[in-house]
């Protein structure tokens, strides 16, 4: 049973994101649904990317539903989920 | 100025990012009671980082976070390091708990951050009792306060609008944080219906020695703004005690009269305040 | 093509439209042809001008390929007229029709429907939400879609840009002698100010009523001398769809902060004194700006003119209180303002002309003091999209957004600065509707923009202590919050035109890439 872990919400100006340990060596894969998506859609990517990268977490599988999140909010709510997912120590 | 200060639920990200369009002077990110127990850390982090990347213009920051009990210094380690001005310390009883976690918060400080200082807030009998030790138990406090709700909730008593029940903590709260030399902030207004009650309980505040109060919705602040503008009755007041205070200074005269009233030091200063709010408000010209 | 005075390159032909001039400025195209006529009828005494239904109209006229249907959108999102025009016209098997309504809303969906089975090749609107707008962005309709301002479809139908062959006219109470009017009957909509000009010029006239009365209905907002033919149906239109119980101001305290500043704006204008004239939106920041407009007016005892609009409850409650001597109405709202045509003498219904027609002997909107408008995007150059989201997706149109502007004496743009995380200020936009040099002030949550040309605006706003920004100073911030968007890549078929209020194209719609 492989670690899962979820955080935000559908809300106006939130992200739900679910996040789900990978398979060791099948890299971060994002699957993104946004209301933003043709002008944010690349950057939305990119930033939760840079939270792995920043928790050095390699494998995982993400699931992220947007409805018009801030950057902050997006790496806000990748980081309490990837701590909910065990994959971040706590503080 | 703490003329207002907006509370905003840590966990909302639409409320977090635009608390600093209101105007307010004050705003309070949540961590606590706006917070649902299984959020708390998704409030942290999102607190964490909008105080980094949002601008909240004017306003002074403050954070409350959770009490000890309730993982109030993980709260601190997050977040004191993001810069926020003012930590608000909930369910305070006494003065070891401020100073525990105002050496909490030292230790969270980056090196050569800005000094964050702390709120108490007394909620219970006892922290009211105790309100004084708390106010100089540290020189981190920088502001005390009255929480009506669960006050009131630990008594057993009906809160109302009209505050009869709360008057005498109430009270005491600005007693003490006078003596102390440290702000109050009084208690919200529950009702964001009624504009009317709002202005009462504000000007009440005010005449208590309140220096601001919390809002708990945008649509308070205006109001609380309202009731603390000094009035055209005041500034003139404050006009002619300073005009007296300067002449008798040119005439080497110690002793000041206004209105054939003596004019005493405490006088003096509560007109320059009230010179000084006129002429942040744009009420008057700036000397 | 060729490149217009606002930088978009414009085809020199379209289909339907012909030979197009590119907009020039907003009052550089002076009208150089005369009015056209419709044929001229004759009905004598004795005849009778009621049919049994819809399917008797079309036989007794006889509408077939090919023909320009009218429609105004008096019942907004309540109509039933103009879909079930379409159902008995594909019934029959009639193809090729151009559909054009004032404007076409979310319940006229069934249109897509026969788009596709080609009932309907064409569309000619001053706006097309829900389906029908993103079927045209998806290049389901065969011919290029034309949008008109209300007052440049006005001006088109009299000048035979737009010939209307059958003009449906959707009416809550008709005699049996076509009298119409919009106060009477359940389903009443107020005024029928964009149905004056279909009932004035289109070859044939239809009412559609579910309140037949007998011969002569009184007051008469359309007159029988130009009604050709009445039909009695059950269901005409939903009530709650056509008018709100009461307008509600908004709560939203970023929408009352921005209605603040642009109240505090137009007080500092020097245009808020005696004889004050104002127009504005229906909803959200524009009706808060009408009360901050009202305390101060009240506070100050000033005595306004006229407001026109766009009627709601709270305007009629400003012109009840003595605040407006007159209001000019070409369309309603809620049941208090239709209460208040209906009773109110100096409450005047008006057609789309002269409302807001550029080419006449002077329409209302000239007259303005002040007009409050929103806006979906705006560049840096305050030219202002109101046709398309920031997607390129046809969701409305200008309405009487650019006549407004053109006419007003100050226009004040209303809108957040950063809706949820895209920015409403940016340096190039999708589509424009509304050009820059019409467009004075932009106000935000975050504080006000004004166009250089006002140099004298900025010189009163600085003295109110409103938060004043350089215009890209403003872009960089809402860049800075939402961070920097992708432009959004469009096919180059060209699916839609937006003609401006003189007939020349200001802008084009792209084919929306899937």
């Amino acid at each position: 049973m492989s670690k899962q872990g979820q955080a935000g919400t559908l809300e106006s100006n939130d992200i739900h994101i679910i996040v789900k340990e990978g398979v060791p060596g099948s890299g971060i894969s994002i699957d993104l649904t946004s209301t933003v998506l043709l002008p944010y859609g690349d950057a939305i990517r990119t930033s939760i990317t840079d939270v792995c990268n920043s928790f050095q977490v390699k494998d995982i599988e993400v699931t992220a539903m947007d409805k018009g999140a801030l950057d902050c909010t997006i790496r806000a709510r990748m980081q309490t989920a990837l701590r909910r997912c065990g994959l971040i120590q706590e503080v | 100025m703490r003329r207002s200060l907006l509370f905003l639920p840590g966990n909302n990200p639409g409320n977090v990012q635009s608390g600093g369009l209101f105007g307010a002077d004050a705003v309070v990110l949540d961590l606590e009671d706006a917070v649902a127990p299984a959020e708390k850390d998704a409030a942290r982090d999102l607190v964490a980082a909008a105080l980094q990347t949002v601008d909240y213009g004017m306003c002074e920051k403050f954070v409350r976070i959770n009490s000890l009990d309730h993982n109030g210094a993980r709260d601190i380690r997050v977040i004191v390091p993001c810069g926020p001005d003012v930590i608000l310390l909930p369910k305070i009883e006494s003065p070891a708990e401020v100073v525990e976690q105002v050496k909490l918060i030292k230790a969270a400080e980056r090196p050569g951050q800005k000094p964050v200082v702390v709120m108490a807030v007394m909620e219970t009998p006892i922290g009211v009792v105790r309100a004084y030790d708390i106010a100089i138990s540290d020189p981190r406090v920088t502001a005390i306060s009255l929480g009506a709700e669960d006050y009131t909730a630990t008594m057993g008593l009906t809160r109302t609008k009209e505050g009869q029940e709360i008057f005498v903590p109430r009270a005491t709260i600005a007693n003490i944080a006078s003596a102390a030399g440290v702000d109050c902030i009084d208690t919200p207004f529950t009702d964001v219906n009624d504009p009317e009650g709002l202005l009462a309980d504000t000007l009440l505040a005010k005449s208590l020695g309140y220096q601001g109060k919390v809002a708990i919705n945008p649509r308070q602040i205006d109001t609380i703004h309202q009731a603390y503008a000094p009035t055209e009755t005041e500034i003139r007041w404050a006009q002619r005690v300073v005009e007296a205070v300067e002449e008798g200074k040119r005439k080497g005269s110690g002793v000041v009269a206004v209105g054939g009233k003596m004019i005493d030091p405490p006088v003096v200063a509560r007109a320059s305040r009230t010179i000084d709010m006129a002429i942040a408000l744009h009420l008057v010209e700036g000397a | 093509m060729k490149q217009n005075a606002v930088n978009r390159m414009i085809p020199e032909y379209v289909e339907g439209l012909g030979n197009v001039k590119p907009f020039a400025g907003a009052f550089a195209t002076p009208p150089d042809m005369r009015r056209q006529g419709p044929p001229v009828k004759c009905v004598q005494p004795g005849q009778t001008k009621v049919l049994e239904n819809l399917e008797e109209v079309f036989r007794r006229i006889p509408i077939v390929d090919g023909m320009t249907l009218g429609f105004h959108h008096h019942f907004r999102n309540g109509d039933g007229v103009l879909n079930q025009v379409l159902d008995v016209a594909a019934k029959l098997g009639i193809k090729d029709l151009t559909v054009a309504a004032s404007a076409i809303l979310p319940v006229h969906a069934p249109i897509v429907d026969h788009i596709r089975s080609g009932v309907v090749t064409g569309l000619d609107a001053a706006a097309m939400a829900g389906e029908v707008g993103k079927a045209v962005s998806a290049g389901l309709l065969p011919k290029t879609a034309v949008f008109r301002t209300h007052g440049g479809r006005a001006r088109a139908i009299e000048c035979g840009q737009l010939h209307i062959d059958v003009a449906f006219i959707a009416a809550p109470a008709a005699d049996t002698y076509g009298n119409l009017n919009g106060t009477d009957g359940e389903t009443a909509c107020g005024s029928l100010g964009y149905a004056f000009l279909d009932a004035e010029y289109a070859d044939h006239v239809v009412a559609v009523t579910n309140h037949l009365v007998p011969y002569p209905l009184a007051p008469v907002s359309i007159s029988q001398d130009r009604v050709d033919y009445v039909v009695k149906m059950d269901y005409i239109g939903n009530p709650g769809g056509i008018v709100s119980g009461t307008t509600k101001l908004t709560k939203d305290p970023i929408q009352l902060k921005i209605a603040s500043y642009a109240a505090k704006a137009i007080a500092a204008s020097g245009l808020l004194k005696d004889g004050f004239s104002f127009q504005t939106g229906a909803g959200g920041a524009s009706l808060a700006v009408a009360a901050y407009l009202r305390t101060i007016m009240k506070k100050r005892d000033i005595k306004g003119s006229f407001v026109m609009g766009g009627i709601t409850g709270y305007l009629v409650q400003m012109y009840e209180e003595g605040l407006f001597r007159t209001i000019f109405d070409v369309q309603d709202f809620d049941l208090d303002a239709i209460r208040s045509l209906r009773e109110n003498r100096t409450h005047v219904e008006v057609g789309a002309n002269l409302y807001a027609s550029p080419y006449n002997s002077g329409c209302i909107v000239n007259q303005l003091d002040c007009v409050v408008l929103g806006a979906t995007e705006m560049d840096t150059d305050f030219n202002v999209n109101v046709i398309t989201g920031s997607d390129g997706v046809i969701m409305s149109g200008s309405g009487g957004h650019s006549d407004a502007a053109a006419g007003a004496k100050m226009t004040v743009i209303t809108a957040n600065l950063v809706r949820s995380r895209l920015p409403t200020l940016k340096r190039t936009i999708q589509t424009i509707t509304t050009p820059g040099e019409t467009i004075d002030v932009f106000v935000t949550e975050y504080g006000i923009a004004v166009n250089p040309r006002r140099q004298d605006l900025l010189e009163k706003f600085k003295a109110s202590g409103l938060p004043l920004w350089d215009i890209h100073d403003l872009a960089a911030l809402a860049e800075k919050v939402c961070g920097k968007p992708k432009s959004i890549p469009m096919d180059d078929r060209i699916v839609g035109v937006v003609e401006y209020r003189d007939g020349t194209v200001i802008d084009v719609i792209h084919k929306s890439k899937s």
